[in-house]
């Protein structure tokens, strides 16, 4: 059975625009991996705004660590503020700035503030500066926004080391599209792209059902991303895609059926 | 009015040339149009230096009494501050207490712990010292318009009074004063006023306090002083005492020729006949009196009242501006006041990443500080001053009209720092420590930048906790991985982990009795990934059962 959908371009490589990220629970990192696996190749430094309830709750980014992730030397410049009006403020006036590779805000909850218009001014102001905003939310309910796309995002159990089977390897997100304008929605197992390692085009496929439960067919999933629930009516249709983007790979062929 | 010579002509106080162009703007009680050159003594026929009185400035103690001061300690700690030297850091100042306790100053700090266990050390800070001195420099010249630097002797100052000490009651009114205003600031000072800079120095250091020496005394206040006195090196000094030459008396009695021949080949500022004739006068020594540095102001003189200063901002944005491109120079500094009409003055202070000169972007990093500002009745004059001047050299912007990128972080940095307080936009500056918290250090994106931060050796999480945070947990072993945790009320299960990575506590840095600590990369049921760490092991003797603490969040 194939698909002749259109395989979703990985975020990475789509024009900048402004973009939420809900993270299920207050203290998953999945959430802030999947931001950082869309820093493109654009050069320049990261500004991070964070809430103080963030900070608090879900911790500060930690410089090192996110060199760790990336692999290579990374340029931050760390904002910590009190209220969420004042991150959206920053935010604003950070996306003027075409020297920034990515803008990242966190907001806990649902404050005011982050309303309709807010968003909406967010999404011009980086689409007329060509720098990429993500807000990464927690602790929020997804209401009106005008976020170009609405991600939900959870950590999934690693892929075993490749030398010791009991430790956690690379890690995987199940990322749902759930809002998006120009592309489809749908759910994603997700890692990060190291170039290094091309993933196999016949990995055994999963599957994934309406309420959520999911099943695995295969012994182990190792280093795909793979295409679950593209459509509404549309379970079950998986597979792989060859061609891969930098950071998010998204799998649709249509090789492999349900 | 005193003698004059060609070439070298003293003016009456007043008709001095202008030096910098901007002595008008320095405070104090004289005239304008003051100046302070790099006038020597000048020679009269006699060959006596002219009636000039130099003070001289000595601050022993400086080092670690501006350390108190900052630190907002007495006097009465065990501390000493440290210099590297080849053998181990060397004790360059310490406390009286700790003096007494044997921490003398030269003395290697292995040798001074062997007097004094309970010594503290901390390290010197001579760039900051020397900065210190400079702006005491500056200070100074509410005395006299003439000041300088010390050269020799440690932290000094020369101040050149010919003429200002009948504005301060007299010599010995002016040297009171001196030393109860440095007293005022935490400072030991010891001073004298005498016609050279070199008798000056000398009688400073070794005369007894506040000496004063008329023009015709030098010789006799100077005969009982040490050959050190002369601002010699300690070699020469010893070969002088060896010589037999150990006053300034004794010297001054040896006939002149073979002094000048037994040292023909020293340094000038290491002869002992040089260093005399200076003493003396019989040389001139040039007292060369650094500029004040520009001071910019815009000033807005209101013929009423106002009470929101919004409105003049732009204009005195443009006129600083104008001021500072005349001068080449850029601000990375701006500081508001306004003088409310009844006599109050408060102000507002912003910085910059870098140095500009752009009014638009200057007044812009006033937006929404102005509220603090309490206007009472209203104000009648404002000011706008640039508080930190740097030299900027005019660029041009590059053919495409793309500006630099570099100029628009800076200004980014600048609008959210003022927005939100210097210390709220952070940069990571990376230090050499394997104590996760140690090695994350963040300053102020207002300073320099310290560059990219490489990635680590080893797997680290993404976010960090601050503090890290306890949590119980189960485990089969006690040296083992944990089994279950409870975090935040939630209980999760171990599914794998990794570990465990030691980190034993740094004993140059920690107390000692600190933990050593065993972080575990888990991954629990659900495949969130956590950093935890044991503090301690069981039977380490070092407190009781380990806590366990939950540190970061891997992706």
């Amino acid at each position: 059975m194939s698909h002749a959908e259109p395989s979703p371009t990985p975020v990475g490589d789509r024009p900048p625009t402004l973009c939420e990220v809900f993270a299920t629970t207050a203290a998953d990192g999945a959430a802030t991996g999947f931001v950082l696996a869309q820093l493109g190749s654009r050069p320049g430094p990261v500004l991070w705004v964070q809430d103080r309830v963030s900070r608090r709750e879900g911790g500060r980014p930690s410089a090192r660590g996110l060199a760790a992730a990336l692999g290579h030397p990374l340029d931050v410049l760390y904002l910590e503020v009190g209220r969420a009006v004042d991150v959206l403020w920053a935010m604003e006036e950070a996306l003027g700035c075409a020297a920034l590779s990515i803008v990242i805000g966190e907001v806990w909850g649902d404050p005011p503030a982050l309303g309709f218009t807010a968003t909406k001014r967010l999404a011009i102001r980086s689409e007329a500066r060509g720098v990429a905003a993500w807000l990464l939310r927690r602790a929020a309910a997804p209401d009106l926004s005008a976020a170009r796309e609405r991600w939900r995002v959870s950590s999934q159990p690693a892929l075993p080391h490749p030398d010791d089977p009991r430790t956690p390897g690379e890690a995987l997100w199940l990322a749902e599209l759930f809002r998006s304008r120009g592309r489809r929605t749908g759910i994603w197992v997700a890692r990060r792209d190291t170039t290094t390692r091309r993933s196999a085009p016949d990995s055994p496929p999963m599957r994934e059902t309406r309420s959520g439960s999911r099943t695995k067919d295969g012994p182990d999933r190792t280093g795909t991303i793979l295409r679950l629930a593209a459509r509404p009516g549309g379970f079950g249709s998986l597979g792989t895609q060859t061609g891969f983007a930098p950071d998010l790979r998204a799998v649709s062929d249509g090789s492999a059926v349900a | 009015m005193p003698p004059s010579v060609p070439g070298a002509v003293i003016l009456p106080f007043a008709s001095l040339g202008d030096r910098s162009g901007g002595a008008g703007l320095k405070a104090g009680p004289w005239p304008t149009g003051l100046t302070a050159g790099g006038i020597g003594g000048p020679i009269s026929e006699q060959g006596r230096p002219a009636d000039r009185r130099i003070l001289s400035l000595a601050l022993p103690r400086l080092t670690i009494e501006r350390r108190l001061r900052i630190g907002g300690q007495g006097d009465n700690v065990l501390l000493a501050l440290t210099v590297p030297g080849p053998h181990g850091p060397v004790i360059q100042a310490a406390t009286t207490v700790a003096e007494a306790a044997g921490a003398l100053p030269g003395l290697r700090v292995v040798d001074a712990r062997g007097a004094c266990p309970a010594l503290r050390v901390e390290e010197a800070d001579p760039e900051g010292d020397a900065r210190a001195l400079g702006r005491l420099m500056l200070w100074a010249r509410r005395w006299c318009p003439w000041t300088a630097l010390e050269e020799t002797g440690g932290p000094g100052l020369v101040l050149d009074v010919t003429g200002s000490a009948h504005l301060w009651g007299g010599e010995a009114a002016l040297l009171t004063e001196i030393e109860g205003r440095l007293s005022d600031l935490g400072l030991t000072a010891r001073l004298a006023i005498a016609p050279t800079r070199g008798s000056a120095w000398a009688l400073a250091r070794f005369a007894g306090p506040r000496a004063i020496c008329g023009p015709g005394e030098v010789e006799a206040m100077t005969a009982p002083l040490p050959v050190r006195a002369l601002r010699l090196s300690q070699d020469t000094a010893l070969l002088l005492q060896r010589l037999g030459l150990k006053t300034v008396g004794d010297l001054l009695a040896v006939p002149r020729l073979p002094l000048a021949r037994r040292f023909a080949r020293a340094e000038p500022s290491d002869n002992p006949l040089l260093r005399l004739d200076q003493l003396t006068g019989r040389l001139p020594e040039p007292l060369h009196c650094p500029d004040d540095p520009p001071r910019f102001v815009a000033r807005a003189v209101l013929s009423e009242p106002v009470q929101d200063p919004t409105p003049l901002l732009p204009a005195l944005a443009r006129e600083l501006c104008a001021m500072l491109a005349a001068k080449g120079a850029g601000t990375r500094g701006l500081a508001l006041a306004v003088y409310r009409s009844d006599g109050e003055v408060s102000g507002v202070e912003v910085a910059t990443a870098r140095a500009t000169r752009d009014p638009i972007h200057l007044a812009r990093l006033f937006e929404g500080k102005l509220d603090r500002l309490d206007p009472g009745f209203g104000f009648d004059l404002a000011t706008l001053a640039a508080t930190v001047p740097e030299p900027l050299d005019a660029r041009q912007p590059g053919l495409d009209g793309r500006r630099d990128d570099g100029e628009d972080l800076a200004r980014l940095v600048d609008r959210l720092s003022a927005r939100f307080g210097p210390r709220a936009l952070l940069r990571p500056a990376p230090r050499e420590s394997h104590v996760p918290e140690r090695a994350e250090s963040w300053v102020p994106a207002l300073g320099p930048s310290p560059g990219p931060v490489p990635p680590p050796p080893r797997p680290r999480p993404l976010r960090l906790f601050d503090p890290p945070e306890e949590v119980r947990v189960i485990y089969a072993v006690p040296e083992g991985p944990p089994a279950q945790f409870v975090w935040r009320r939630v209980t999760h299960r171990v599914a794998r982990f990794a570990g465990p990575e030691r980190i034993a506590p740094e004993w140059w840095r920690d107390p000692p009795g600190t933990r050593l600590r065993d972080y575990w990369r888990i991954e629990d049921q659900e495949g969130r990934r956590f950093w935890l760490y044991r503090e301690g092991l069981p039977g380490d003797g070092r407190g009781g059962t380990p806590r366990w603490f939950m540190h970061g969040i891997f992706a």
